[in-house]
């Protein structure tokens, strides 16, 4: 067969290992997504655009200071200035809208996206930029006897470091379980005290500032470029429905999957590699309809 | 303590109470009774600010609150406990009291510590760590009084904590109410379980359909049976 015989142990191995690097940014964006969906309710479409400002706002430091200090600089502070976007955003105006229907946040979501969208194309223009990643991270390692670039490793050690940082900060902080709590029973956690306002304010600063460190990340490993977040939000979402809304180990599985099936489909049928992801994405929920894991809504 | 004046409150455009007028004095357990849907939780909401009254006045320590946020109700010194539980049901009981911690206000005493409250409820020492969502409905009943005493309130709104309990936990709950009103704390207990309600209060009003029908002191209510069984008997 035609299609076997470039499939080999270690073709099939290395695949494996691009997608745990892309699952890694899948992941990051689809866990702060999850976090927002679980806790505020609300469907956070503007998410893909802060990850596109991520990028971005990490090339333009990176290229500020340049070298490799610029470089990881740019890596720390991207996310940072996002996070700090999101509060401005979250304190100025959404916080306002949480006392009136969903819809009303819904929507405000997407007038979100709208302004992000002409808010990049106002201050980065529309040309695609390029981040290159320094000396120590570029070239390859030689794994399973075929290259594998250096910068991918890294993403793979980022991977379980954020998820451990988000279970940590879920389980073994007080704003956390109080998060946890407000996500079942907000009117609850008010009477008692806690003004819920602010630990949404916590919660979304924190599901953006992933979704900034999303695009930091990603930034190096293709162009950036107007229209990078279209395709993510929509990978994100059907991430996080494939794993249970807002439960952020859902979200981990569901990256997981489409990380793997995206990697594995353009090694074993390169024609149609987009469609696997999806089919994966239908199988899924053909069994699961409600999602992998235990969902909080 | 607590002066409730004349209150309309409202779920969209339902009416539910009606001129509703109750106070509480300092160190008084005061009784609400009344059917299923007379209007007791709506008050408790109303007074806590979960559902403000579109009307009427309701002073704390002589301070107009009616309108202002749970969260600062709550700290205040106004204590919840609702009446369906709701305990944090993804949380341990542990975490459940500590992340309501609140200290007490002005100083008076040592206040209300996860410690104390597993002293006061031996019952929830033994399960720091049990998921809440998978205790008992005794055992919830004294984790949601516990958190609310977390918050160190001076004075604790009960809504129906006997409610589907068994007699040996309804008999050990009103137990530790008294044991909090001798510590002199205000109580606004509702109440279907007339029993229990009038052996720890020292007054009572009867509600019926969002209207306060009839307000007196214990023995009036003791000996005013056919008011009792005018609006209490179903």
């Amino acid at each position: 067969m035609e299609l076997a015989s470039h499939v080999t142990l270690a073709a099939l191995g290395q695949q494996t290992l691009v997608g745990l690097s892309r699952t890694t940014i899948l992941f990051i964006v689809s866990s702060g997504l999850s976090l927002i969906l679980g806790v505020l309710r609300i469907p956070n479409v503007s998410h893909g655009s802060l990850y596109m400002i991520g990028a971005f706002i990490t090339w333009t430091i990176a290229s500020a200071i340049g070298g490799s200090a610029g470089f990881w600089a740019a890596m720390a502070l991207g996310p940072l200035a996002v996070g700090l976007l999101s509060l401005a955003v979250e304190r100025g105006l959404f916080c306002r809208l949480y006392e009136r229907e969903h819809l009303m946040l819904l929507l405000f979501t997407f007038a979100l996206t709208l302004v992000f969208g002409d808010m990049v194309k106002f201050v980065w223009g529309s040309d695609f930029r390029s981040l290159s990643v320094p000396h120590a991270m570029q070239g390859s390692l030689t794994v399973l006897g075929l290259p594998f670039p250096r910068y991918n490793l890294f993403l793979l050690a980022v991977g379980p470091l954020v998820a451990w940082g988000m279970w940590y900060l879920t389980n073994r902080t007080r704003i956390g379980k109080i998060a946890r709590a407000a996500a079942v029973d907000r009117e609850i956690v008010a009477a008692m005290g806690i003004n819920v306002s602010w630990v949404f304010a916590f919660v979304f600063c924190i599901g953006c500032f992933l979704a900034g460190l999303g695009g930091a990340l990603v930034a190096p490993t293709q162009n950036i470029t107007q229209g990078m977040d279209h395709s993510l939000i929509m990978e994100a979402f059907l991430i996080v429905i494939m794993g249970g809304l807002g439960n952020i180990w859902g979200a981990l599985l569901g990256a997981l999957i489409f990380g793997l099936t995206d990697a594995i489909g353009i090694l074993v049928w390169p024609q149609f590699a987009i469609v696997f992801p999806y089919v994966a994405v239908v199988i899924v929920l053909f069994f699961r309809p409600r999602g992998l894991l235990k969902s909080v809504w | 303590m607590l002066d409730i004046q004349g209150i309309h409150t409202f779920y969209g455009l339902s009416h539910i109470l009606f001129d509703v007028s109750v106070t509480v004095g300092k160190g008084e357990v005061v009784c609400i009774l009344g059917r299923n849907g007379a209007g007791k939780s709506t008050l408790m909401r109303s007074i806590m600010g979960l559902t403000p009254p579109r009307q009427g006045r309701i002073l704390y320590q002589g301070r107009e609150v009616a309108g202002l946020k749970p969260h600062l109700l709550c700290r205040l010194g106004l204590g919840y406990v609702p009446d369906d539980r709701r305990v944090f049901a993804d949380l341990t009981v542990g975490e459940n009291l500590e992340i309501v911690a609140m200290s007490p206000r002005g100083g008076d005493g040592p206040g209300w510590t996860k410690e104390a409250v597993y002293e006061f409820f031996p019952g929830l020492a033994g399960i720091d760590s049990r998921q809440a969502g998978l205790l008992s409905g005794g055992e919830q009943q004294m984790l949601t009084i516990g958190r609310a005493l977390m918050t160190n309130p001076e004075c604790l709104l009960l809504d129906e904590p006997t409610e589907g309990l068994a007699p040996l936990v309804v008999k050990l709950l009103a137990e530790r109410m008294a044991m909090l009103k001798e510590r002199g704390l205000t109580v606004l207990l509702a109440e279907q379980n007339q029993e229990v309600a009038l052996g720890l209060s020292d007054r009572g009003y009867i509600i019926d359909n969002g209207v306060i029908r009839y307000q007196g002191s214990i023995e009036d209510l003791r000996a005013n049976e056919e008011v009792r069984r005018k609006y209490l008997l179903v």
